[in-house]
């Protein structure tokens, strides 16, 4: 299971990477494979704002189905394009290719709730 | 939880377990859509020994089998296989099983002896099911746990593991079986049988031979790439094919004519469990029906999510659903009612509040080449 240092996570199993006043989010390595193989990621919330904790997506695979968690509150800035014709480059390459929006944050004192790469690993393992 | 006599083998694979049926079972090894196209292409190797085994044994044993299932037993000689049901006495399934007809070299003179295989997580119902309508001169055996099972599925599987036996794989026919020695174990059921659509055998072992057959089947199938298959594939391999599911798509409340199963629903045979109910249901027909379809625009039904009409009301919902690996789209089965259940009739699948456009389809979905 990859867990990269520079970034923060959830309990949720998302990863964010923050860059400014802006953050990145995908579904970590443990969920992808928690998943299993992705067939379709359903994000239609560009352009909203959406408060932390709320569903901001869903994503299918071919057994099962997960909500997508805002991490932090904010505007949806982006959602990856990529994802809509090749939606497995969340299993191969979660960290990279395979995120999923980037947010402008409402308040980037949230950052401070998310766990480090430490405590994730620690928590997903226990 | 229970285990089959090959979970540590899967364990050491690093597949991915769950619980199944009250049993510790594989549900992928290395993705399901690798394993799934395994069996399409080439060969893919299940356990499923969880299934449950009965023997049935004795001078009115075909009696007590004609009663209890809705398939014509009589029909069977020697070495057939036959896929049929139990039906309840409301008209629904108690469960779905295939029939053997055994050989009768342990039966005295005027017996005959079937075995019954049945889903796992029915061996107890229905073992109580059966044993409370045997009146007749006839012995019930469970052998559930002293029996492991293997499919060998996929269009190389009889030539794949012909070396490991004198039972002439390649030749033969569809639901149709014999017993002999397979990879040096005496006393195996090689059964031209499976839930895939790919062709193929189920292998019916003792227990304790489990792992040595395990290990044949790998090294004898290893020039054709033979894969360890689990659970994940065996779902989407069987919704390609249509094959209905007990406790998604068939339960105690659906009848077989509405599922789709009249096929092996013998009305004409003589008395059996709900065949009054039946004959009724063919003659007047059915309000609902087990349709399937294919989703028109994107979006995955999945068990329980509700069917509409173009108008947003409720016509039925869905018992299976999946994105089809082999077919690249999204399919599912689902009982809807029967004006809509056609081959061409458009139904909405309702997706997280959103009504999303399918189509009823012939079965299987997938057509083999």
């Amino acid at each position: 299971m990859k867990v990269p240092e520079g970034l923060k996570y959830t309990k949720e199993h998302e990863w964010v990477k923050i860059d400014g006043d802006h953050a990145y989010v995908g579904i970590t390595d443990f969920a992808q494979g928690e998943l299993g193989d992705i067939v379709y990621v359903e994000i239609e919330t560009e352009g909203q704002t959406i408060a932390k904790d709320e569903i901001f997506g869903t994503v299918e695979a071919v057994k099962t189905v997960s909500d997508l968690y805002m991490p932090l509150s904010g505007a949806i800035a982006e959602v990856n394009a990529a994802l809509q014709d090749n939606p497995e480059l969340v299993n191969s390459d979660p960290f990279g290719e395979g995120w999923m929006i980037k947010i402008k944050m409402d308040d980037t004192s949230e950052v401070e709730d998310l766990m480090d790469a430490k405590s994730y690993a620690e928590a997903t393992t226990s | 939880m229970k285990n089959t006599p090959l979970t540590q083998i899967h364990l050491d694979l690093g597949a991915k377990m769950a619980e199944f049926a009250g049993y510790n079972m594989p549900i992928s090894y290395v993705g399901i859509k690798k394993e799934h196209q395994a069996v399409r292409e080439s060969v893919g190797v299940f356990d499923v020994s969880h299934m449950g085994e009965f023997i049935v044994k004795g001078k009115e044993a075909a009696d007590l089998i004609q009663l209890v299932t809705s398939n014509n037993v009589k029909k069977l000689e020697i070495g057939d296989a036959q896929y049929s049901c139990l039906p309840n006495h409301k008209g629904g399934i108690v469960d779905d099983l295939l029939v053997y007809r055994l050989p009768e070299d342990r039966c005295s003179e005027g017996e005959q002896a079937f075995m019954l295989v049945v889903n796992a997580s029915n061996i107890q119902k229905d073992w109580d099911w059966i044993s409370q309508h045997n009146t007749f001169d006839t012995q019930l055996m469970n052998i559930s746990d002293q029996t492991a099972l293997l499919a060998v599925q996929g269009p190389k599987a009889a030539e794949a593991m012909q070396s490991l036996t004198d039972i002439d794989l390649v030749g033969m026919k569809y639901y149709t079986f014999a017993k002999g020695t397979f990879a040096g174990i005496n006393n195996v059921l090689v059964s031209a049988t499976g839930y895939t659509g790919s062709g193929g055998f189920e292998l019916y072992v003792d227990a304790n031979e489990a792992p040595k057959i395990w290990k044949a089947v790998f090294e004898a199938g290893a020039a054709y790439n033979v894969q360890p298959i689990g659970l994940g594939a065996r779902d989407t391999l069987r919704l390609e094919m249509g094959f209905c599911l007990y406790g998604n798509d068939i339960d105690d409340s659906t009848s077989p004519i509405e599922a789709g199963l009249g096929w092996i629903t013998k009305t004409k045979k003589g008395k059996f469990n709900s065949v009054e109910i039946f004959k009724q249901q063919r003659t007047e027909g059915v309000s609902r029906k087990l349709a399937a379809f294919e989703m028109l625009e994107r979006g995955i039904p999945r068990h329980h999510y509700e069917i509409t009409d173009a108008d947003g009301n409720t016509i039925g919902q869905v018992t299976s659903g999946t994105q089809a690996p082999s077919l690249n789209k999204a399919i599912g089965l689902g009982y809807v009612k029967t004006e809509f259940a056609k081959p061409d009739t458009e139904i909405f699948i309702k997706i997280r509040d959103k009504q999303i456009k399918a189509q009823v389809v012939k079965l299987p979905f997938y057509k083999v080449s």
